[in-house]
């Protein structure tokens, strides 16, 4: 048991409940002070590198829901690690980033709350074991995104696009929930490490190849998988620390991660790889082209961060013990220069006031640090040596050789992309430095450190990573790789693999991005020419589904919410009527009662008193006889209870009648006179719902006192609630102390009647300026 | 409504009212009564004095926002349940505690009383947010 993963998980979401608290106490600085956390996190997760290279694994565990087999277990092993150590640490950075990049303003402290939410929510979705607490995770992540996409509220494409982004994940994570319950149930285990060790059984699995769909679908709309990409781009509405952070970093490669974990147990189902390869290969294609269309800087990283992930998706797809090697060390190296690439975009358009890259150029002498620092990331989203970027692409065209039969046709579309993606690189990376000084909306300068550092920090780990290859690759990758593959693997990063095919594409790439680099403007123009108009995108099509739900919605309110009282009255009487009415007479539970002649004479009399009552509430036509009539059958009710012994309902029924007719004479002048406003044919119409729902009711009541009493409920309490509850007042005990739970929910239920009472008076117009 | 019948009778109801209100909640545990209908009672009262004085003076008489005590009573009987849950127990399961009053009296206390003062304090609240809202119309 390591109880420390848990104490990781909840410290984070403890410090985003006093992250608003903190803020207003230490103002900016918070966000430094917060740093310390993941940042220590950061260290703890690394020091059990040593053991996971071992092949130990770490386990914490908690009970949740024993009854529904429901552990709340976390699992820390060579993926989890890697996954954590990115969070943790690019977490950090992305919140010392914050505090100067959002500064003095609104809700700040919120925002570094909704952060931390989504940083421990993260975490938890790469450390769970049990599928049902990844699922939570999952949504958490899908929610805490939602609201950081929309922190800006106050514009439309904020909020357009937060809601984009959550209707597509959270629609995806839905159909998952189905897909990895149906991989419970094939497997027989709500444990993610069981089922890796299913083996070769689970593939055999009836339900395997639905499960399998289903969780695709999940993790494709996460990692904004073609046709799902659209929603990524537009999440670039969020502030920048979250671009770089949520939509680069972590939470879109959720669905890498996944299917990373899930390989071992479903990767040898047949449709596996050419699912993953055909979607993670076009994704990977298609989005490199689509992010030279692009003239936003982070319009352009997001293009390129949807294509990366494609090109992971590909190579879990592949599944080859090269591939998987690719897909770990393509991971790492791309978290660390597109989250570098993306603060320094938001530095760019914080001291200049803009992120149109064809307004920016000759930015190196007022910007020489973020010069710099785009230059080191960009060498590494190029493929340069000695990146740790090379090595992911060097492996990438590595794995595609040798995936056996289509190999050329897999390599020559990796060569492709690599070669866009090289030209985004110096696009957004170079060209911004270079040319002649443009003019910009704001003085460009050099921003303030906490804009720069942490980019630095990211793009030159990703250089420093590239010489650092060969103990990193033992350390961190493969047991990483061990994971994903099933079984260990060496993994060997080296600059120089020996001449060979690899080498010639890595060059051809080079000199071909080159090339394509300097001549990026008749590039830029002929991917204009070449794509589809936007109406034929699927983000259309997604306007057009969500516009063609939107009648639908509209029309079914208007038929269900009337906003009449009597109507959602009739409904109720009527819905009840049908259902138990039917039921009586086609089960057979019709019971005429019998004792008639042992009814006492005072039963009797109070029997017709309250007929008598209810008959001139119904009958009147003065609405003060009506209120006091109703308020008399319900003394008259209250009596039965006092005469069978119920003196608590007894009295509440008394005070309960007596509030509503007070409540009643308050609001006499809003009441209509009777029968003024309705027509005979209504009138009759309620008076048939009224006699036909109190026949059931009385036949349902005949019904119950046919059924043979059970005394043993009663018994119990009866003998236990002065032994347990100290009081002998049965139902009081029962309300305060054995069912205590219940009375909590109905009086916070009651609670928010009040507020909601409150809510609905205010609206009524005139009431607007009242407390 | 300013009928002098009714507000000199509201004068003397008032104060049984409460009393009665308060006897009500006390002996819930062992007799018939309890927070729920000790809150109604209450509620009847405040709602019988803004019927005889008015609105504002009802308001006055309750010195809190109905809504406040509301949410005060809402979190007194949460509060009452983490004993329960620190002694070891679920949240909720009662403990008692014996209060020695002189050489001879012992009374037993216990969380349920305090959330039964909860579930008091919200009836009195919502009753009186509903009942004086619409007064007010």
């Amino acid at each position: 048991m390591t109880n420390g993963l848990l104490i990781a998980v909840f410290s984070l979401a403890a410090l985003a409940g006093i992250a608003p608290l903190l803020h207003r106490v230490l103002g900016r600085r918070a966000a430094i002070a917060m740093a310390a956390l993941p940042a220590a996190l950061f260290v703890y997760f690394f020091s059990f590198s040593a053991a996971i290279e071992e092949g130990e694994t770490f386990r914490a565990s908690l009970q949740w829901i024993p009854s529904l087999n429901l552990a709340f277990t976390l699992n820390l092993d060579g993926l989890s690690q890697v996954f954590a150590l990115l969070i943790t640490g690019i977490g950090a950075l992305i919140l010392i980033y914050a505090s100067a990049y959002l500064g003095e303003g609104e809700h700040r402290g919120r925002f570094y709350s909704f952060l931390l939410v989504f940083m421990a929510s993260m975490l938890g979705l790469v450390l769970s074991d049990n599928i049902i607490t990844l699922f939570v995770f999952w949504e958490l992540t899908s929610i805490s995104s939602y609201a950081l996409i929309g922190f800006e509220h106050t514009r439309d494409s904020a909020r357009k696009s937060a809601l984009q982004a959550l209707l597509v994940t959270s629609g995806g994570g839905l159909v998952m929930l189905a897909g990895l319950i149906l991989l419970a149930f094939a497997g027989g285990s709500w444990s993610l490490s069981d089922l890796a060790q299913m083996g070769g059984e689970l593939p055999d699995h009836a339900l395997a190849l639905p499960a399998l769909l289903m969780i695709a679908m999940g993790a494709f709309t996460k990692s904004a998988q073609f046709p799902f990409h659209f929603w990524l781009p537009n999440a670039m509405a969020a502030p920048t620390p979250v671009s770089a952070y949520l939509h680069s970093a972590t939470m879109v490669k959720a669905g890498v991660y996944l299917l990373a974990r899930l390989h071992p147990a479903l990767g040898e189902v047949a449709l596996w790889t050419p699912l993953l390869m055909t979607f993670g290969g076009s994704t990977m294609l298609l989005t490199a082209w689509l992010a030279l269309r692009e003239s936003d800087i982070k319009r352009v990283l997001a293009f390129s961060t949807v294509s990366a992930l494609g090109t992971l998706v590909f190579l879990l797809g592949l599944g080859s013990s090269a591939a998987i090697k690719a897909a770990m060390v393509f991971l790492v190296g791309h978290a660390l220069y597109k989250g570098a690439l993306f603060m320094l975009a938001g530095g760019i358009d914080h001291e200049t006031g803009t992120r149109d890259l064809t307004r920016l150029s000759g930015l190196r002498r007022a910007m020489p640090i973020t010069a710099v620092a785009a230059v080191l990331a960009a060498i590494s989203m190029a493929g340069i040596p000695p990146a740790l970027g090379f090595m992911g692409k060097e492996t990438l065209y590595d794995a595609t050789l040798h995936a056996g039969s289509g190999a050329a046709l897999l390599a020559a579309a990796a060569l492709v992309t690599g070669v866009l993606t090289m030209i985004a690189a110096g696009y957004v990376g170079l060209r911004p430095f270079i040319g002649p000084v443009s003019e910009t909306p704001r003085h460009a300068h050099q921003g303030s450190p906490g804009l720069w550092a942490p980019p630095l920090f990211l793009a030159a780990l990703g250089i420093a990573f590239g010489f650092l290859a060969t103990s990193l690759a033992v350390r961190i990758f493969e047991p990483a790789v061990a994971v994903v593959y099933g079984q260990p693997a060496s993994v060997e990063l080296v600059f120089w693999p020996g001449f060979g095919t690899v080498v010639v594409m890595s060059v051809a790439t080079i000199l071909v991005g080159t090339v394509g680099s300097i001549y990026l403007h008749a590039i830029r123009r002929l991917v204009a020419r070449l794509t589809l108009p936007e109406r034929y995108s699927t983000a259309a099509a997604y306007d057009a589904l969500v516009e063609s739900l939107k009648p639908i919605s509209e029309g079914h309110t208007l038929l269900l919410q009337s906003g009449y009282l009597r109507r959602y009255i009739t409904t109720i009487l009527l819905t009840t009527t049908i259902l138990v009415g039917s039921l009586l007479l086609f089960n057979g539970g019709l019971a005429a009662p019998s004792g008639w002649a042992d009814a006492r004479f005072h039963e009797v009399a109070i029997a017709f008193m309250i007929l008598a009552a209810a008959g001139m509430a119904a009958l009147t036509k003065s609405r003060l006889r009506a209120v006091v009539a109703l308020g008399a059958s319900g003394y008259g009710v209250a009596l039965v209870y006092m005469l069978f012994g119920a003196p608590d309902l007894a009295m509440t029924q008394f005070f309960v009648e007596t509030l509503t007719v007070i409540l009643f004479v308050s609001v006499f002048r809003h009441i209509p006179t009777i029968g003024q406003d309705s027509p005979t044919a209504s009138r009759i119409r309620d008076a048939f719902i009224a006699v036909a729902a109190g026949a059931v009711m009385t036949a349902l009541v005949w019904a119950v006192l046919d059924v043979p009493v059970t005394d043993s409920v009663s018994n119990f309490y009866r003998e236990n609630s002065y032994v347990l509850a100290h009081g002998r007042n049965v139902v009081n005990t029962i309300l305060v102390d054995f069912r205590g739970l219940d009375t909590m929910g109905e009086i916070a239920v009651l609670a928010t009647a009040a507020i909601g009472v409150v809510a609905l008076l205010r609206l009524l117009p005139g009431r607007e300026g009242r407390e | 409504m300013s009928s002098l019948l009714l507000r000199t009778a509201t004068r003397f109801l008032i104060t049984l009212l409460l009393l009665f209100s308060v006897f009500l909640l006390l002996r819930g545990h062992n007799e018939p009564g309890g927070g729920f209908v000790a809150g109604l009672v209450a509620a009847t009262a405040v709602a019988l004095y803004a019927t005889a004085y008015d609105i504002d003076a009802a308001r006055r008489l309750l010195r809190f926002e109905p809504g406040l005590i509301a949410g005060g009573g809402l979190l007194l009987a949460l509060a009452s349940g983490l004993p329960g849950l620190f002694a070891g127990g679920g949240f909720l399961t009662g403990q008692w505690y014996d209060l020695r009053l002189g050489p001879s009296g012992v009374v037993s206390v216990g969380t349920p009383l305090f959330f039964d003062i909860g579930v008091f304090m919200v009836v009195l609240g919502a009753t009186v947010t509903a009942v004086l809202w619409l007064k007010e119309e």
